[in-house]
Parts: structure tokens; sequence; C-alpha cells
């Protein structure tokens, strides 16, 4: 019976799907004639791996894009849900802000990533800003909605019993706002690695972006590979963390 | 045994302002409550029942009059709403022991004495469950129990029992009327239903159609403890016609 239900939740297709792709890749690279640095076989991309793991660079260059990521995110978060919770409680701040804050929506990040560059060097301090501004809106927009809908019964119900400010905040509006404001968290975290790598091939010496583009200015195709490949499981590292708080802190949905 | 009242409401009146001269909801109301007294506000929807009730709680401002509470000017108050209002990300025993949280009473003893009321309100082997796993009347239960924990010296009912079916709504009613007893709280309710005012209240006052007056105050004089068979009696009947035709 064990074995059955262990067996049961192997997701079996998945993983016949990837072993697929990973033969087609394989066929197509050998017997396409397509040159290496063009489409480098799996077997190239995973040597350019070990080879990048053993003399440390890979670690490092992941290790700074995460650092990147996560103070990025943690500001962004932080800013976001302050201003978010002044816009949901105060109409007339929500009407002084608003045009800025859909002007602001509507510059792609990737026209003034050089900009910041610009100004805050090529250092890590321009990366986590534009990590922050990424966060920053679905983040914002997640908590003016989720204090919003707050019922006001429950306001009642915390006033009745003479609740302070600080009361209401914590044992009510927080609480409530939680799951429209981890489902904010868990799209700033993906935009978030976006913010990250646009900041780096831009202006970098260090990163996964510039690994990427060192791998690209060489012709060294696998070594782009690779660090796609660490992108994907960063984001994906991420997306996991949220959904681990949502599974900690959303208990009570399921 | 006359005693004297803990709160006295004089000549208050409520406006709501809107497009023409302001919505009158309630005009002129006077009226005392004893301590451990269960008075029932009967009236159709519309005539401002829940708006004094908001009032009594300290929720809404009056427009004109005095709320006085005699021994206090800030009473404790306990108030179970329309709906449950529980709190959906915390279990029964969570959601009750709140206004003990909020007056930084320590965990031990918060969790001691909400369990006592869980015996009271009869949820024993609920402590852990969510709200939206309790039916109405479970869930009304978890809130009558969270309005009795900090030992209020006001107990306000907002049509509790509105939104449960007949059956469930009559058998809540004997419940209610055991809590009241074991508990010993002055209890103001407003309903629209006679039959739930005679069954529970020492005295039924009458509120008129908005803006509301009170029409008729008419003292329940049934034995008590109460149950069901009461209902049944010449004398509930004579009560709820009078009851009956004064709302008409």
């Amino acid at each position: 019976m064990m074995i059955k239900n262990f067996l049961n939740r192997i997701p079996w297709l998945g993983i016949l799907s990837l072993i697929a792709g990973w033969l087609a890749w394989t066929l197509i690279s050998r017997f396409s004639g397509l040159p290496r640095f063009i489409l480098p076989s799996p077997n190239d991309v995973w040597l350019s791996f070990i080879k990048s793991l053993m003399n440390g660079t890979l670690l490092y260059h992941t290790a700074i894009t995460l650092i990147e990521v996560l103070l990025g995110m943690l500001a962004g978060v932080t800013f976001a849900t302050i201003v978010g919770y002044a816009l949901a409680k105060s109409r007339t701040l929500e009407k002084i802000l608003s045009p800025y804050l859909v002007a602001s929506q509507a510059i792609p990040i990737v026209a003034i990533a050089p900009l910041l560059v610009i100004w805050l060097g090529g250092g890590i301090l321009s990366k986590v800003l534009i990590c922050a501004l990424i966060v920053f809106f679905p983040v914002l927009v997640n908590t003016v909605v989720g204090i919003r809908a707050v019922p006001s019964a429950l306001y009642d119900l915390m006033h009745s019993i003479r609740a302070t400010r600080w009361q209401i905040l914590i044992k009510l509006e927080v609480p409530a706002a939680l799951p429209v404001l981890l489902g904010g968290l868990r799209v700033g975290a993906t935009l978030s690695v976006i913010g990250a790598i646009v900041g780096e091939l831009v202006n970098a010496q260090d990163g996964l972006g510039y690994l990427l583009q060192l791998g690209d200015f060489q012709y060294d195709t696998s070594m782009v590979y690779v660090a796609v490949f660490m992108l994907i499981v960063l984001a994906l590292m991420l997306y996991g963390m949220v959904t681990l708080l949502e599974r900690k802190f959303l208990k009570w949905q399921q | 045994m006359k005693s004297s009242p803990i709160l006295t409401v004089e000549n208050l009146s409520v406006v709501f302002p809107d497009n023409n001269g302001g919505l009158r909801a309630l005009d002129d109301i006077s009226f005392e409550v004893c301590p451990r007294d269960f008075i029932c506000f009967l009236g159709p929807s519309g005539s401002g029942k829940t708006t004094l009730l908001r009032i009594i709680a300290n929720l809404l401002r009056p427009t004109t009059g005095k709320i006085n509470f005699i021994r206090n000017q800030h009473p404790q108050i306990g108030m179970v709403f329309q709906q449950s209002n529980l709190m959906p990300w915390r279990t029964v025993m969570d959601n009750i022991k709140l206004p003990l949280e909020l007056e930084g009473m320590g965990e031990n003893k918060a969790r001691l004495k909400a369990q006592e009321m869980i015996e009271l309100v009869g949820l024993r082997g609920f402590e852990d469950s969510w709200p939206r796993e309790l039916s109405g009347g479970m869930a009304q239960r978890v809130a009558i129990a969270r309005a009795l924990i900090h030992d209020p010296d006001l107990l306000l009912l907002d049509e509790p029992f509105g939104s449960l079916d007949a059956i469930t709504r009559e058998r809540m009613w004997m419940e209610l009327s055991h809590i009241w007893q074991a508990s010993q709280k002055t209890v103001i309710m407003v309903t629209h239903s006679i039959n739930e005012s005679l069954f529970l209240a020492d005295r039924v006052l009458v509120l008129t159609q908005r803006p509301g007056k009170i029409k008729l105050d008419l003292k329940v004089d049934l034995p008590r403890p109460r149950n069901d068979d009461i209902r049944y009696t010449p004398h509930f009947g004579r009560l709820a016609r009078k009851l009956r035709e004064t709302i008409e």
C-alpha cells in the first residue's frame, strides 16, 4: 500500500516528458549539423556546468544575483506595503499619488535600467534598486486591494471590544490581507529575477547576467545555457519560498 | 425587586445625512436598563434597531440625546452580530480568546478561560476547528462565547439568530436562555421575531417603522426557567397578540 502511494506521487508524465526533451535535444544537436556555438549538445552544457561549478565561478555569480534579488525584494516589499497601506487608508493620498504610480508603470524597466546604472554605478546597488522597482508595483496593488477588502463587520467587532489601532493592524488587517499580499509577492519574486538580469546586462562585473554576456561575447554558448538554467533554478527557488510561506500562514484556507 | 439602572438612554435621535434634509432613523428614544435585565427591541426592518445597538456599542454617535452608563462611562461590551463575524484565519479556540488577547492576558490563562466558554456553549471537541468547518448554529455559538469571555458589563445581540434556519434558531433560544441564566449578564437584544423576544426577554420594547420610536414597553411576566412548552400557553399567546397588534 505504502509503496503504491509513493509510486503514485511521482510525476511520471513530467519525468517522461523531460527525458523525451533531453533525447530530442541530443539527437538534433548531433544530426542537424549545426555548429556548437549555435546549438551545444546536452553533454557540452553538462561539462560546462561541472567546470564552472568546480572552479567556483558559477556559485559566485549565482550568489551575487541571489543577493541582489533578495535585497531588492526586501526593499521593494517593505516600501510597497507601507505605501500600499497608506493608499488603502486615504483616498486623498491615492488621488495625489496615482498619476505618478500609473506613469511609473508605463515606463518599461528596461528603459530606465541604463539610467539607474549611470546614477548608481555598475555595482550591486543599481541592481538592487531595479529589483525593488520591479517588485514594488504588484505588491503595492495587492496591498491596497487586500487592505480594502477587510470586511467592515470585522472592524465593528474590533471596535466593540475596544481594540487599539495597533491591535487592529496586527490582529485584523495583516492576517486578513495576507493571502492577497502573498499573491503579489509570488508575482514579484519571479519578476525580480528579471530585474536583476536586466541590470547586470547593462553593466556589471559579476552576477549571472554578466556570465551570460561573457558567454555571449566569447561564443561560449554552453556557458550561456548554464547561466539560463541557473536563472530558472533561482526563480523556482524564490517561487517555492513564497509557496512555503503560504503553506505556513494560510493553513486555514485549505 | 427594583434595582437602580446601569444604563439610561435619554431623548436619543439619529439623523443620517442624505440629499434631502437627512434620514431620520431614530426619534426621541428614552429607556433605562437595570442589571441582569434581558431587554428586547422588537420592530420591523428599517425601524433603526441595529442603529440603536450600534450607538450603545459606541460604534456610532447619536445626533442628539445622551447615553449614560451609571457605573463607568466606558463599560466592557460583548457584541454578537447578525453574521457570526469569526476571523477565518483563527481556530474556534483562538477566535474565542481574541478579546482576552487584546486585554493582554497571558496565553495560558486565556486558553483556560476560553476552554470554559467552549464548554458553556457546548462546543467541546471543536477547539481546533476552522470557522469554515462549522455550521451556522455552531459559528453563532462561537460568537456568543467570544462576546462573553471578557466578562462584559453589557451583552448586545443584533438579531443573532436571523441567519439560522427555524429549527436551529429555536434550539439556540433555549441555549441562550441557559447561558444567560448561568452568566447573569445584562442583555440588550434586537429582533423582528415576536416569539424570540417573548421567549427570551424580561421586557420587550416595540419600535415603530422609521423613524423608530418606542411604541410599547411590555413586561414579560412569564416564569423562568422557560422551555419550549411555554410558547403554547394562553398567556404567551396573549402577549404575542398584543405585540403583533402594536407592530401593525
